[in-house]
């Protein structure tokens, strides 16, 4: 056994070093689900340099390529979850390893940009990318404004080599008026206002402001900078909201200020779901949740994103049912929230879809992640079968057109303790 | 029932006549029925002034009796299914008899008695009721909120003294959720804030006004015991604040509950002078000694289950299974000695220091040493899934180079936690004679997209996803949710 899991580990090893000096990739032979178009069989994913330079049944594989052969399996888009903190969270429970929650002023914490405390070493990479998660939204949380989101690549290298686009959202929410510094749902709404107001105001009149000729604003100066290209509708605001009013509410006020926003959460978003396809608002939602858990989530069912995507709304798949910290220790299981989503309604292209392409979209970075077509980045995943099975094992995951799975501290605490007592030299 | 039963009559006999012998006992379960659940305040003429049962401490005392009645049922047969009996190898085209609430034959050649249902399993699988024995389920109540926040007496860190089930709340809308995952039996543990949280409630998953109505008959009691980061952290200011704080508190309590039952024993055994002083907690301790309540400890770190081995050694118990077993794996032959069982999540981790170490291959490589390996949620979205956790948990092992089969995974959400329960005898498996707690899915319970389709608990089926007019709907669905799937 022990030397079973050696032998696999060095398969890793040397694949990843081959795969360092290649210059071109093939995968062959695969099932290949572009989610950009219809899936080819026996198809070919060329690389060249980290990009995807031909997608198709019928390409020529250059002789200098490194092969992968992938008969016989599924090949996808390397999988992205919309909602995690990875890098900003390593351990729940101990507050000096949380950095996703801003102090912030008056539970506006806009100007802060989540990223700039980043931990590429967290030990919580590796077990995503292992299960074939090659991107994520990085998003901090708390207060009304919660601050700005960024889509990295899990790729192994520093933050700034890891960073593929920040800011790519605002984060607030509407579920709670406490924890935004208020008492009661409509003086949270009207807080957004005032803020969204002021800003408008501040843009308006910077230079009075930088005089202190201006009125008082609710917030500092650098938390109305950060909002001005939500107000401009550049910047999405990714709205946490649960009940379905409160997505109503936020409706409203995207509409009034035209917002570009998405819903976060949303346990009854299915109850607005053709209010929210015809605003084009995105919902990013997990699919196992059905316990009344709150008065906010009293209607939350499985089958909430089956029903978002038949209505035509799109709709990312992320984990938030509270199973063992999705957010950052088992990002690794989204696939898995995808898979229940299918169980429950959603057809499987829509939801390999809302763990691809869907997120891409929505963060804007669409055009190097989420999909298999010439031009874009090389993150790809060979599947031994369905994506969303329990029995399928991921067997080649390419960030950058790299291989990039690597032993995670689980596997080698597993490898350590296969024999009892465990030699503690090795691994 | 019927012995503990006559060990309550007992103490009422001895409080009321002072003359006791096991002998002048009723001996009818009607009778005693009728005694235990009589009010002290309509109690005869001649009683008043004089103690009840409940001054005194008597070993299987049972003041909150099960009212249990299992559901009409109907002979049922389902055939044509890949039956999963968890006591033997996987049977295809196999048949399963329930009648009058018990399994009376599985196999391939099973006839139809002309009375029967008859259930076509073609192309689906037959597994036992799973049974979840780490949940929080009517003391953690859904929606939440502090009204329904009842699962921490977080007050002292020894309250052996309280019962969850004097906290459940049987209108809580998860236990319908988790009957829809296939869970016959739960296992309601108070939080883990204390050393000693108190005694756990072995439920069936059944609609019922009272509590006692969904208690599972002649289950031994469990006792919450917790190790580890959440009481130094809820006592940091009071104490324990330390692991050593802790098993100091462990230790001292138990060395009292040796003199409590010390004190006890005698007493029941020979009645001379005035009863000691009856205490709760101490009571529920002394319980523990004697071997009628069952310890389940909440433990993640390695080297502290070795430390509660040795507490229980000192006191001369048995923990029976050490839940949230983390790190189970790295002591797997330490457990297998002592006959400790491990219940486990599939994958949590990360979320606190004592969890870092948490791996998917942690079921495979304690149940491969040997050890009652089992799943178990701590928490109801999870226990609606907790067939999910087993898959993930069984291919982890795989994956690691364990040769984990189908038919010992399917073990450790039956059989295994039956045996965590002592209730093995009874459930856990599909045998002839045991409770007919059934579940057919809807293909292979270790793919993500099956689903329970029906679920009988003994014999009588209270879940059915093809009939959602039929399945229970607690008072509090009523009006507040709108529906949807269970």
């Amino acid at each position: 056994m022990k030397t079973q899991l050696l032998c696999a580990m060095c398969a890793t090893l040397f694949t990843a070093a081959t795969a360092a000096s290649a210059q071109t990739v093939a995968i062959t032979g695969g099932t290949v689900y572009t989610v950009s178009g219809a899936p080819i069989q026996n198809g070919t994913v060329l690389i060249r340099d980290g990009k995807i330079v031909a997608v198709g049944a019928s390409v020529t594989v250059p002789s200098d390529a490194q092969r992968i052969d992938a008969t016989g399996k599924i090949v996808t888009p390397g999988f992205i979850d919309a909602s995690t903190q990875l890098g900003l969270v390593e351990i729940s429970a101990e507050p000096s390893t949380r950095d996703q929650n801003a102090r912030g002023t008056d539970g506006v914490a806009a100007a802060f940009r989540s990223w700039d405390g980043l931990n590429s070493e967290s030990v919580n990479w590796a077990p995503a990318r292992n299960e074939g998660v090659t991107s994520a939204v990085v998003a901090p949380s708390g207060g009304l404004i919660g601050g700005q989101a960024s889509v990295v690549d899990l790729v192994d290298g520093s933050t700034t080599e890891m960073i593929r686009r920040a800011p790519v959202a605002m984060v607030a929410q509407v579920n709670n008026p406490r924890g935004a510094g208020t008492g009661a749902r409509g003086e949270l709404l009207g807080k957004l206002r005032t803020l969204i107001e002021d800003v408008k105001f501040y843009q308006a009149h910077r230079s009075d402001y930088d005089r202190a000729a201006s009125r008082n604003l609710s917030a500092p100066r650098a938390d109305l900078e950060a909002m001005i290209p939500v107000v401009e509708g550049k910047l999405p605001l990714v709205i946490d909201a649960d009940r379905v009013d409160d997505i109503r509410g936020a409706l409203r006020l995207a509409k009034e200020y035209n917002l570009k926003i998405m819903i976060a959460g949303g346990a009854e978003a299915w109850l607005a779901a053709d209010e929210l396809a015809a605003a084009q608002v995105p919902v990013i939602a997990g699919a196992m949740n059905n316990i009344p858990t709150s008065f906010e989530t009293l209607n939350q069912r499985q089958e909430n994103v089956g029903i978002l995507s038949k209505a035509g709304v799109q709709v990312a798949i992320i984990g938030n049912n509270g199973d063992g910290d999705e957010e950052s220790f088992n990002v690794r299981n989204v696939k898995y929230e995808a898979g229940n989503a299918v169980a429950y309604g959603m057809s499987h292209d829509a939801a390999l879809r809302a763990v691809t392409l869907a997120p891409a979209e929505m963060f804007g970075v669409a055009d190097h992640v989420g999909s298999l077509q010439v031009g874009r980045d090389a993150n790809v995943v060979v599947w031994s079968g369905d994506p969303f099975e329990f029995s399928t094992r991921v067997e080649h995951v390419l960030i950058h057109g790299k291989e990039s799975m690597s032993p995670s501290r689980q596997d080698l605490l597993t490898k350590r303790y296969m024999t009892l007592p465990p030699d503690y030299t090795k691994p | 029932m019927r012995t503990r039963s006559l060990l309550l009559l007992c103490a009422a006999t001895v409080a009321c006549a002072q003359n006791p012998s096991p002998s002048t006992a009723p001996a009818t379960a009607s009778s005693s029925a009728t005694v235990a659940s009589k009010p002290v305040a309509s109690s005869s003429q001649d009683s008043l002034g004089k103690p009840g049962p409940g001054a005194l401490s008597i070993p299987f005392a049972n003041p909150f009796p099960s009212t249990y009645r299992p559901f009409p049922s109907r002979t049922t047969l389902i055939r044509n299914a890949t039956i999963m009996t968890a006591a033997g190898p996987t049977m295809q085209n196999a048949s399963i008899l329930l009648r009058d609430g018990k399994i009376v034959s599985v196999g391939t050649s099973v006839t139809a008695p002309s009375d029967a249902v008859i259930i076509d399993g073609t192309g689906k699988y037959v597994t036992p009721g799973i049974i979840d024995v780490h949940s929080h389920l009517g003391v953690y109540a859904a929606p939440g909120g502090g009204g329904l926040n009842d699962g921490n007496e977080a007050t002292n860190p020894n309250t052996a003294n309280v019962w969850a089930e004097h906290s459940v709340w049987p209108q809580d809308p998860q236990f319908p959720r988790i009957l829809a995952g296939g869970v016959t039996t739960v296992q309601i543990l108070p939080g883990s804030a204390n050393l000693f949280g108190g005694r756990s409630a072995i439920l069936k998953v059944v609609p019922s006004r009272t509590v006692q109505g969904m208690k599972f008959p002649d289950a031994k009691y469990g006792l919450k015991m917790a190790c580890g980061e959440n009481p130094k952290r809820v006592y940091a200011s009071r104490g324990p604040s330390t692991r050593m704080g802790n098993v100091a508190g462990y230790r001292a309590a138990y060395i009292q509950a040796a003199e409590y039952r010390r004190k006890w024993d005698e007493w029941n055994a020979n009645h001379k002078g005035p009863p000691p002083t009856r205490d709760l907690a101490l009571e529920t301790l002394a319980e523990v000694l004697r071997g009628d309540i069952l310890p389940q400890m909440h433990c993640y770190r390695a080297d502290e289950m070795a430390q509660m081995m040795d507490v229980a050694k000192e006191f001369g118990f048995k923990i029976r299974a050490f839940h949230h077993a983390v790190e189970a794996y790295k002591i797997a032959d330490l457990l297998r000695e002592n006959g400790t069982g491990a219940a486990m999540w599939a994958d949590w981790g990360g979320f606190k220091e004592e969890a870092m170490d948490g791996i998917r291959a942690n079921l495979a490589l304690v149940s491969a040493a040997g050890v009652k390996a089992m799943i178990h949620s701590d928490d109801p979205s999870g226990s609606q899934r907790l067939n999910q956790e087993v898959a993930k948990a069984m291919y982890a092992g795989r994956a690691a180079g364990l040769n984990v089969t189908e038919d010992e995974a399917i073990k450790w959400m039956t059989i295994n936690p039956a045996w965590a329960l002592e209730l093995d005898d009874k459930i856990g498996s599909l045998v002839p004679g045991k409770n007919a707690d059934v579940v057919l899915w809807s293909g292979d319970p270790f793919s993500i997209y099956t689903k329970a389709e029906k679920v009988w608990i003994d014999g009588a089926k209270l879940y059915d996803r093809d009939d959602p007019s039929s399945n229970w709907r607690t008072d509090f669905d009523l009006g507040f949710v709108k529906g949807g799937s269970l």
